[in-house]
């Protein structure tokens, strides 16, 4: 036997986990997503700590109204002297809690459909998913509308009936539970499509199988295993759905049938804007920067989340 | 009878690193196959016997790397060539099959079609004489009606036809060598059959030599004139194939003899399992990869690998106890 | 061995038909067969081998048996009681003796359970408290060759033959008197079968557990089962004592399966695995007349292609140790002799 050669390339084991920070790596790895969390967390920053900002977001000061952004307002102030950076900041707790609130309503509504047309199968599930399919024919824009109208129509002027507490409960968020129910009836069709295909998957895993011979009811399988297993698939959802949120709660407070003013929100600051755009560009750029920045931070996470879920990538990452 | 050796490979080391740490696939594997033999590569998940394969075709999936060794065909240096060179080895002077045949073929082209692409990959002429050698190429892998089912595409092929197709794409240009790491694992063994024999009828009327990688012993015994067994990375134990099985000379190939299941009797003591498990390439033990597992072990064997011993003409084990000229109880009667 | 002459379990006539797909909306409608018209008894104490190639319908049996899949028509008896009569809640119940291990280690262990939950669960699901759910998964565990730590662990830790003693021990945790063990060995390495094997077989010592043993691998099924029914497109084509099958069959079909399984070679065999069977098996949906086997029949050609093969479906007949679904049964040994192997004295 002859010796073997000599050696060709030698290879150095892969990067300790140990040395280095995870999050260097990761910066490395992925400056976007690292640009997109920071920005996000300054919007959450921003929303949580208004209260601390200097100017009232609802003070007017008409003498000072319309100014360019400046040293003292960073951001300008709006067509009644308020502070865009103060509202801008308002607006983002609004967005943020439109957004969030309406997607766990949205993906809640989406996973008990999805779970239960996957579960059930044959005649439910084919019925079940014919009224997805249609409601997905319908213009999610032009539905939210309609809801929204609606939902205003029965609840802003009531003072007694029924729907009075509810009224009441609208009148003090500021108009945000329209806007709630509104997003949260609309947004959830895609989250019940991903979570009925997972169920379909999942309820011939072979653990389930074990948990029926065991003598599991179908309600504890369905809690023990089929949701659990359901989360990253969830996750991915909400990874659409919140983006989706915000941009149709913009949509429909400029309309005019989000929130009401004076509430602000980016929606309804654009509205403002837009009607000022050849003098004072300054309330239009802000709103619809800040909008449109938020929105791209939350697809590059909405990605990355989505590709740490992907069994395929997984595999190949693992090496 | 001596052949001419086509293959020959010396010191094969195949690296990858891991989060673990760097496993040592293959860990200094030398041996050589002659013309018109048939080679049987036999060891469990994990030993590295489909790395070794895929590390003569310089097909190592990313980040492995071959860190030392020579792989020579007819004389020239596999290691050494640049890729466009590779490639135009790969498919012609070796070919290879694997074992799942759905993922081997493309499942939006017609069968004939992607027996010709290999052909035309490889300096045939695009046109109706290739046309005519791809329906040749699956008359001789046994498709019925071949000038039909070379139209078909691969879903209306059963995995038994699939992987005669893979088969004729692996032999379409008349290597010298085909690798088939696994062919049958995944085909019932009627199918396996038919498949082992046509094997066996590709190598006496062609003479292709075939390098068959299986974990399955009585296969590998039926079909393999020379075996090498494998463990942790490396050749344990070599040899012809009946002899190797009859009188074993290292541990592990009389512990596998005992461990499998024999269809022809069903033996009174039992089955005897091995104790522990395989183990971790990123953490092999001390000296001996086998030692945790072996009945016989020595302190020798916890300090220092054993090398390559000669134990007869044409038969070597890595194991100090075959130095001293031990042997197992293997499958022939005592 | 049987050591009681009682029936635990019992199927009569069962069949499993899935629709197929139609060519068109008005074309009949076209059914696969994959268990058709099965009737068999598992013995207690007994471990009945099922044997087959893929298609042959002994998963589905496997899992009609127990009923996770309802049968098209037939019956199946377990403890004297009539399982396709009971509704889902009776039946959930009903049938909790009735255990089964399934094929892919990695796909029958819930990821996200840690094994303490996952062999628990039976337990669980009868309302056993904590702290004796505990005790008795930590018992099971130490029966099935796992150490009590293990309770915390998730299943990604363990390796396959791990994996599949955590499911073994989920089965065991239902204290069942019968197990449907579902290719349980076909995913391990070669040396980890044999631990497992051995385990199967010292938990049945122990247990007194039955066992229904579906495999395609015809040399562990010799090892470990005391009767065996070989399967051929959805219905049983021999049922025998094991020794009976292996050494004197009587279908042609079991003759080929059997001859095509590689033997060890020794120093004066070295034989090529002779070949009995060309082609595919009919497709399912469109099932040859008379005898299903017939198309293939290595017999049927050397008796001249008799026209009863094709007219007639044959009936497993046969005495009570041996039975062969053909109507030449009783010179498949005689036919079959130059064409096997000689067989190795145990």
């Amino acid at each position: 036997m002859s010796a073997p050669a000599v050696e060709t390339t030698s290879v150095t084991p892969a990067a300790n986990p140990g040395r280095g920070t995870a999050l260097l790596r990761l910066v490395r790895r992925n400056p976007a997503l690292v640009a997109s969390l920071a920005l996000l967390a300054i919007v959450v920053a921003a929303a949580i700590l208004s209260p601390l900002l200097p100017y009232d977001a609802y003070r007017q000061d008409i003498l000072h109204r319309n100014a360019r952004p400046s040293l003292q307002h960073w951001f300008g102030t709006d067509e009644l002297g308020r502070d865009m950076t103060a509202r801008l900041a308002v607006g983002a707790r609004v967005s943020l809690i439109v957004a969030l609130t309406s997607s766990l309503i949205a993906v809640a509504i989406g996973v008990v459909i999805g779970m239960v047309a996957g579960y059930l199968g044959g005649l439910s599930d084919s019925t079940i998913m014919r009224f997805v399919d249609s409601m997905y024919a319908f213009p999610e824009t032009l539905f939210a509308i309609l809801i929204a109208s609606l939902v205003k129509g029965q609840l802003a002027g009531q003072s007694t009936g029924l729907l009075a507490p509810l009224a009441e409960a609208y009148r003090l968020s500021g108009g945000l539970l329209g806007v709630l129910l509104t997003l949260g009836f609309t947004c959830w069709l895609t989250t019940s499509r991903l979570v009925r295909s997972q169920v379909l998957s999942l309820k011939n895993a072979e653990y389930v199988l074990a948990s029926r011979l065991a003598g599991a009811s179908h309600t504890f399988i369905i809690r023990t295993h089929l949701l659990p297993n359901s989360l990253p698939v969830i996750l991915v959802a909400v990874t659409f759905v919140v983006p989706n949120a915000i941009l149709l709660e913009a949509g429909l407070s400029f309309i005019g049938v989000g929130v009401d003013p004076p509430t602000p929100s980016w929606g309804t600051m654009i509205a403002g804007g837009v009607q000022s755009i050849q003098s004072y560009p300054h309330l239009l750029i802000a709103p619809a920067v800040a909008i449109g920045a938020t929105l791209l931070a939350l697809n590059v996470v909405g990605d990355a989340l989505r590709d740490l879920f992907d069994p395929a990538l997984r595999a190949s990452r693992r090496g | 009878m001596s052949r001419e050796p086509i293959l020959s490979v010396e010191g094969l080391r195949v690296a990858i690193p891991s989060p673990r740490g760097i496993v040592e696939a293959v860990d200094g594997v030398s041996f050589g196959v002659a013309s018109r033999e048939v080679v049987g590569i036999v060891g469990e998940s994990g030993c590295g016997k489909s790395m070794l394969a895929m590390s003569i075709m310089r097909l190592i999936p990313e980040p492995g790397r071959i860190v030392a060794g020579r792989v020579t065909l007819v004389g020239r240096d596999l290691l050494g060539l640049p890729e466009r060179e590779m490639r135009k080895v790969r498919g012609s002077e070796i070919g290879m099959i694997f074992q799942d045949p759905s993922a081997s073929l493309n499942p939006v082209m017609r069968i004939g079609r992607q027996i010709e692409e290999t052909i035309e990959a490889h300096g045939g002429a695009v046109g109706s004489a290739t046309r005519d050698r791809a329906i040749d190429m699956l008359r001789a892998v046994r498709i019925p009606e071949p000038a039909v089912r070379a139209r078909d595409y691969p879903y209306q092929y059963s995995g038994g036809m699939r992987q005669r197709v893979v088969i004729a794409i692996g032999t379409a240009n008349r290597p010298k060598l085909l690798i088939a790491d696994e062919p049958t694992t995944a085909l019932d063994v009627t199918v396996q059959a038919q498949i082992m024999d046509l094997l066996r009828a590709m190598n006496e009327e062609t003479g292709t030599a075939i390098i068959l990688i299986t974990h399955n012993i009585a296969l590998v015994s039926r079909f393999c004139a020379r075996i090498l067994v494998m463990y942790a990375g490396r050749i344990v134990e070599s040899g012809p194939t009946a002899d190797v099985f009859a009188r074993p000379s290292h541990p592990y190939t009389a512990a596998l003899l005992r461990a499998v299941p024999r269809v022809e009797a069903r033996l009174r003591e039992g089955l005897t399992a091995i104790e522990g498990r395989p183990p971790d390439l990123a953490r092999k033990p001390s000296g001996c990869a086998y030692h945790p597992r072996c009945a016989l072990r020595g302190d020798i064997c916890v300090r220092e690998a054993p090398p390559e011993i000669e134990v007869a003409a044409g038969r070597t084990a890595r194991c100090w106890a075959a130095e001293l000229g031990i042997v197992w109880k293997g499958s022939a009667p005592s | 061995m049987t050591t009681e002459s009682n029936a635990i379990l019992a199927a009569r006539d069962l069949s499993v038909w899935f629709s197929a797909r139609r060519p068109s909306v008005f074309a009949k409608r076209r059914w696969v067969r994959a268990v058709d018209g099965i009737s068999l008894t598992v013995m207690a104490g007994e471990t009945l081998g099922i044997v087959g190639e893929s298609g042959c319908g002994k998963t589905t049996l496997g899992r009609t048996l127990v009923l996770l899949t309802r049968p098209t028509s037939g019956h199946v008896e377990f403890a004297g009681r009539e399982l396709t009569a009971l509704s889902s809640r009776t039946l959930r119940a009903a049938r909790r003796r009735l255990q089964m291990i399934f094929q892919d280690p990695y796909a029958s262990l819930d990821p996200r359970q840690a094994v303490e939950a996952i062999v628990g669960e039976p337990l669980r699901i009868v309302g056993i408290a904590a702290a004796k759910r505990r005790q008795r998964v930590a018992e099971l565990l130490d029966l099935v060759g796992l150490g009590a730590e293990t309770m915390r662990r998730l299943p990604r830790e363990f390796s396959g033959g791990q994996r599949q003693r955590i499911g073994i021990a989920r089965a065991l945790a239902a204290d069942p008197q019968l197990i449907i063990c579902d290719e349980p060995l076909s995913a391990l390495d070669v040396s980890v079968q044999a631990q497992i094997v051995n385990l199967l077989l010292r938990l049945q010592r122990e247990l007194s557990l039955t066992y229904v043993f579906i495999s395609h691998d015809l040399a562990v099924v010799r090892q470990i089962a005391d009767r065996v029914a070989v399967m051929y497109l959805g219905t049983i084509v021999e049922l025998a004592q094991t020794e009976q099958l292996f050494r004197a069959p009587r279908h042609p079909y079991s003759v080929a399966l059997l001859s095509a399984v590689p033997t060890l070679a020794t120093e004066g065999d070295t034989d090529p695995t002779p070949v009995l069977l060309s082609g595919d098996p009919p497709s399912p949906v469109n099932l040859p007349t008379g005898c299903r086997f017939h198309t293939r029949c290595w017999l049927r050609e050397k008796l001249g292609n008799p026209a009863i093969c094709a007219e007639q479906p044959p009936a497993l007949a046969g005495d009570t140790m041996h039975q062969a679904a053909c109507h030449f049964a009783d010179e498949t040994a005689a036919h079959a002799a130059p064409l096997l192997r000689p067989e190795r004295a145990s």
